[in-house]
């Protein structure tokens, strides 16, 4: 079962948001195949640093596929060649010895690199903020059994809500649309009963905001769902686009605020 | 310094009233008076972004920090069982009176009787907001809410969202948090580590953070300052903490003054994946819900190689059920991890290296069938067969215990404010309500608790009652704790030594998880002491940080975590050596039942050991804080 693998690897390096960046290649040995990725790049960074060189920034964090803090583009694949897998979930029993690894970061307008690895995902965190919730202040919410939700819609929700915000969707589509992502966020609520108040302005200004970052259209290639650790469909890019003709028809716009 | 008063200013009265009593006697901030006060809250998990968004709600001007790219991927993300709250949506005989009994006694009844009482009342609001929020819970057909069975328990009480039930209800209050940004009340400053606590004229004003994109320090004061900065686990090196988790926030508070408490109180969770190799980084918990349909078993016979599925019902030892009927499978975490340990130290452990039990789904999957199962913890197979490479629907599962999450904490009172006016605690970070061991889905909810219905009420009579004059970046003590972290940060990168900073960190884990862990003895605990000392002195003239501090350093960003893990090490092993018992996940092998379970001696040690730091390196101070119980009456902890 386990093995040891020769590994060459040939990684983006870049100093910061304004300098160009560039491949470094640098060689592993004695990778046991039971370790995961980023443990490999950990053995990497070991290495470097023992030999006087800076190492590799990447973010990481939970290790164990739920935070979306990794990234990586994994000899072209985002996250790696393994469906439904983040990075740090990937294994390196998926290799073969003798292997060359091309590792990149998210490449996408809206993602600018901060170093090497890691880039700015700040532009989710902006387009959450203009309706990815239900406006409800702590202290006043009813008692949780009075509103019924039909079984299905919850598990609807929650397939949706199971984003984990990585980025691997703009990463992978060729048109670095974030449609996934913000589809998600929308038919979350767009299928409980506790977002329906909200349901036309949340989309309106989710969308408006997507478009501001920069984030591209859908031309239906499908990768963001073949690219999306947490498995979300794109049948939630179709919600959102009826959501979206929804609410422009029903004419609920945005309101009017500082920002607008 | 030794006008330590640890009064916790719980109310008296009957338990049932004293929130309430609490809370009317509070003053209060007017609601067009909140916008002149700004409130900084570091950490964005589950207490600090509920903290946040509330506060924000209320009026109050908020400034969050958290060191990650995004609030949402605090560590609260990845809890994964549920939450408990006392609905009795079962019918099963629960009330807030009885989760507040278990979980006192799961602490092993070194918790402050009136904080779980309060928390034990919340917990039913704190399913209602969530609810509200739109977070996805489970449900029954007929479109309300679905529970399941924890540890520790006899009742259903666990709300739960698959096996992401921490994701959701974070991502619940990301969102809330997000909304106020929107609304111009809150300012998030991502990717910012905070490196000291500001303490002007003897109240905390608030915090020096470097900005970990450019390296920049700054200076942010405000009215109050609340920490939600997690637990310390991450000092064991390998847990199933992410891998930023550290306690840099605490243990700079502490050296400005805060009293750390019970910090050898440390949660080994009994189910995770075992260790594999010396290159492991971290390690992956499987939810205690497994617990439910899943059996804990090692052959009969030690050293018997046989494959799982060929050893025949005679040959197995379900041993959890076997010495603990009533509850079974589902003893509290520490009662089923030490048992773990105790029957591979006996030689029927399993798997490459003999540490780990089976946890087998077998029978569940032939009384409800696979896809019951897939629905219930599919995530969570699907994990581990993506570590492991087995695939737990047809061999069982080895598990093993791993570092979790940390009961000790900074010292707080009733208010949740810690030996420093104006430091508020909240969440894992504080002490206070999970005594020697917390039961699961007891987390989330304190760190929500805490966040949503706590701090909004008890923040108010530090804001109205003290004089909290204006303060800036000049301020003297502003100055000063900006000089002293650049300084450290400073002669981090200048020492230039051999070792690179993992491998101090390596070195310390398995250090403290071999003296400190499981199982704790008199002399183990003392050349603990002695190394970490020895440890700390190389790594100050040895480490090696490469890069600058001027631009993004993750090299960096480690080194002044493993350096306050080692300050913060040698207090653990200290705790640990003074509590001459037994509690919870405290196990002093030299106090021990005839059966080997934990024997504690209320008498000497029924308190809360709180530490006062005392500069370079002298002797901390133990102060204590008696614990009394007026209700829940100590028992020796059975689960028979």
């Amino acid at each position: 079962m386990s093995g040891n693998l020769n590994l060459t690897l040939k990684v983006w390096r870049q100093k910061d948001a304004k300098s160009a960046g560039r491949f470094e290649t640098y060689k592993v040995a004695d990778i046991s195949t039971d370790m995961s990725f980023l443990e490999m790049l950990d053995v990497l960074n070991e290495q470097l640093q023992n030999e006087g060189k800076e190492p590799v920034a990447f973010d990481h964090d939970c290790r164990e596929g739920i935070c979306g803090s990794c990234g990586l583009m994994i000899n072209g694949h985002a996250h790696g060649p393994d469906r439904a897998t983040t990075t740090c979930q990937l294994h390196m029993r998926r290799f073969h010895d003798g292997e060359t690894i091309v590792i990149e970061p998210w490449r996408a307008k809206p993602f600018p690199v901060i170093r090497d690895l890691v880039v700015d995902r700040s532009a989710f965190d902006r387009i959450i903020q203009r309706g990815g919730y239900v406006s409800v202040n702590t202290g006043n919410a009813p008692e949780a059994n009075s509103t019924p939700v039909p079984q299905p819609n919850q598990m609807t929700a929650m397939d949706a809500a199971a984003c984990i915000g990585c980025g691997a969707c703009v990463a992978s589509c060729k048109n670095a649309s974030a449609m996934l992502f913000v589809g998600a966020k929308v038919s979350q609520y767009a299928v409980l009963p506790q977002g329906r108040p909200e349901r036309e302005r949340r989309v309106l200004r989710m969308v408006a905001q997507m478009d501001e970052e920069g984030f591209g259209a859908c031309t239906n290639t499908l990768e963001c769902e073949a690219a999306c650790p947490a498995g979300v469909k794109v049948s939630n890019i179709q919600r959102l686009n009826r959501e979206y003709l929804r609410a422009l028809f029903l004419g609920t716009g945005p309101e009017p605020s500082a920002e607008d | 310094m030794s006008d330590i008063n640890l009064t916790s200013k719980a109310p008296g009265g009957p338990m049932a009233l004293r929130w309430t009593t609490h809370k009317n006697a509070m003053k209060l901030v007017a609601p067009n008076n909140r916008r002149k006060f700004e409130i900084i809250v570091v950490g964005t998990g589950l207490a600090g972004a509920s903290a946040a968004a509330s506060l924000a709600e209320m009026g109050y001007q908020v400034k969050a920090f958290c060191f990650q790219d995004s609030p949402r991927r605090a560590h609260s993300i990845a809890a994964q069982g549920g939450i408990n709250a006392a609905k009795n949506y079962c019918n099963d005989g629960d009330s807030i009176d009885r989760l507040f009994v278990d979980t006192i006694k799961g602490g092993d009844y070194r918790a402050r009787e009136a904080n779980v009482y309060r928390l034990a009342e919340i917990s039913v609001k704190i399913i209602d907001h969530c609810v509200a929020q739109g977070v996805p819970f489970a449900r029954e057909y007929g479109g309300l809410l679905a529970n399941r069975s924890f540890g520790g328990a006899q009742v259903s009480r666990t709300f739960y969202a698959r096996g992401q039930t921490g994701q959701q209800l974070l991502l619940g209050a990301y969102g809330a948090l997000e909304r106020q940004v929107d609304s111009g009340r809150l300012r998030m400053f991502p990717r910012r580590e905070m490196l000291d606590l500001v303490v002007a004229d003897g109240v905390a004003r608030g915090i020096v953070t470097r900005n970990l994109i450019t390296g920049e320090f700054e200076v942010h004061t405000g009215h109050a300052v609340l920490l939600a900065t997690g637990g310390y686990g991450n000092v064991f090196f390998l847990s199933t903490n992410a891998k930023g988790c550290n306690v840099t926030a605490s243990w700079r508070a502490h050296r400005r003054g805060a009293l750390f408490a019970n910090p050898c109180f440390t949660q080994i969770h009994p189910t995770c994946v075992p260790v594999k190799g010396s290159y492991q980084s971290k390690l992956t918990l499987m939810s205690e819900s497994l617990r439910n349909d899943g059996r804990v078993w090692v052959p009969k016979n030690p050293g018997d190689k046989r494959r799982p599925e060929d050893i025949p019902e005679s040959d197995r030892d379900y041993y959890l059920e076997r010495r603990y009927p009533s509850y079974g499978n589902l003893v509290p975490r520490d009662v089923a991890s030490r048992a773990a340990k105790l029957m591979c130290d006996q030689g029927f452990g399993v798997g490459p290296s003999g540490l780990a039990v089976y946890l087998d789904f077998r029978d569940a999957i032939k009384r409800d069938g696979e896809s019951t199962i897939r629905a219930k913890y599919g995530n969570l197979f699907h994990m581990y067969r993506k570590i492991t490479d087995d695939d737990p629907y047809h061999v069982p599962m080895m598990i093993y215990p791993a570092v979790h999450y940390t009961m000790g904490g900074l010292w707080v009172d009733y208010n949740l404010e810690s030996t420093i006016p104006g430091l508020f605690v909240l969440g894992e970070a504080n002490f206070s309500d999970h005594g020697a061991n917390r039961l699961g889905a007891s987390a989330l909810m304190q760190g929500l608790a805490d966040g949503y219905f706590v701090i909004p009420y008890t923040v108010a009579p530090h804001l109205a009652g003290r004089k909290l004059p204006d303060i800036n970046a000049d301020h003297p003590a502003c100055r000063e704790a900006l000089e002293s972290a650049e300084a450290r940060v400073k002669k981090l990168l200048s020492i230039n030594g051999e070792r690179t900073v993992d491998s101090f960190h390596r070195e310390l884990g398995l250090l403290v998880w071999d003296k400190c862990g499981m199982a704790r003895n008199d002399a183990g605990l003392r050349q603990a002491r002695q190394r970490i000392q020895e440890l700390r002195e190389e790594f100050w003239s040895n480490v090696r940080v490469p890069g600058s501090g001027g631009s993004f350093n993750q090299s960096l960003e480690k080194a002044g975590r493993v350096a306050d893990f080692l300050e913060f090490a040698e207090l653990m092993v200290r705790d640990a050596l003074e509590r001459r018992e037994s509690c919870g996940g405290h196990f002093r092998e030299e106090f021990q039942t005839e059966d080997n379970e934990a024997k504690r001696d209320d008498d000497t040690y029924g308190y809360a050991a709180a530490w006062q730091f005392q500069g370079g390196n002298k002797d901390e101070i133990l102060h204590k804080e008696p614990l009394e119980f007026e209700v829940a009456k100590p028992t020796q902890r059975s689960y028979k």
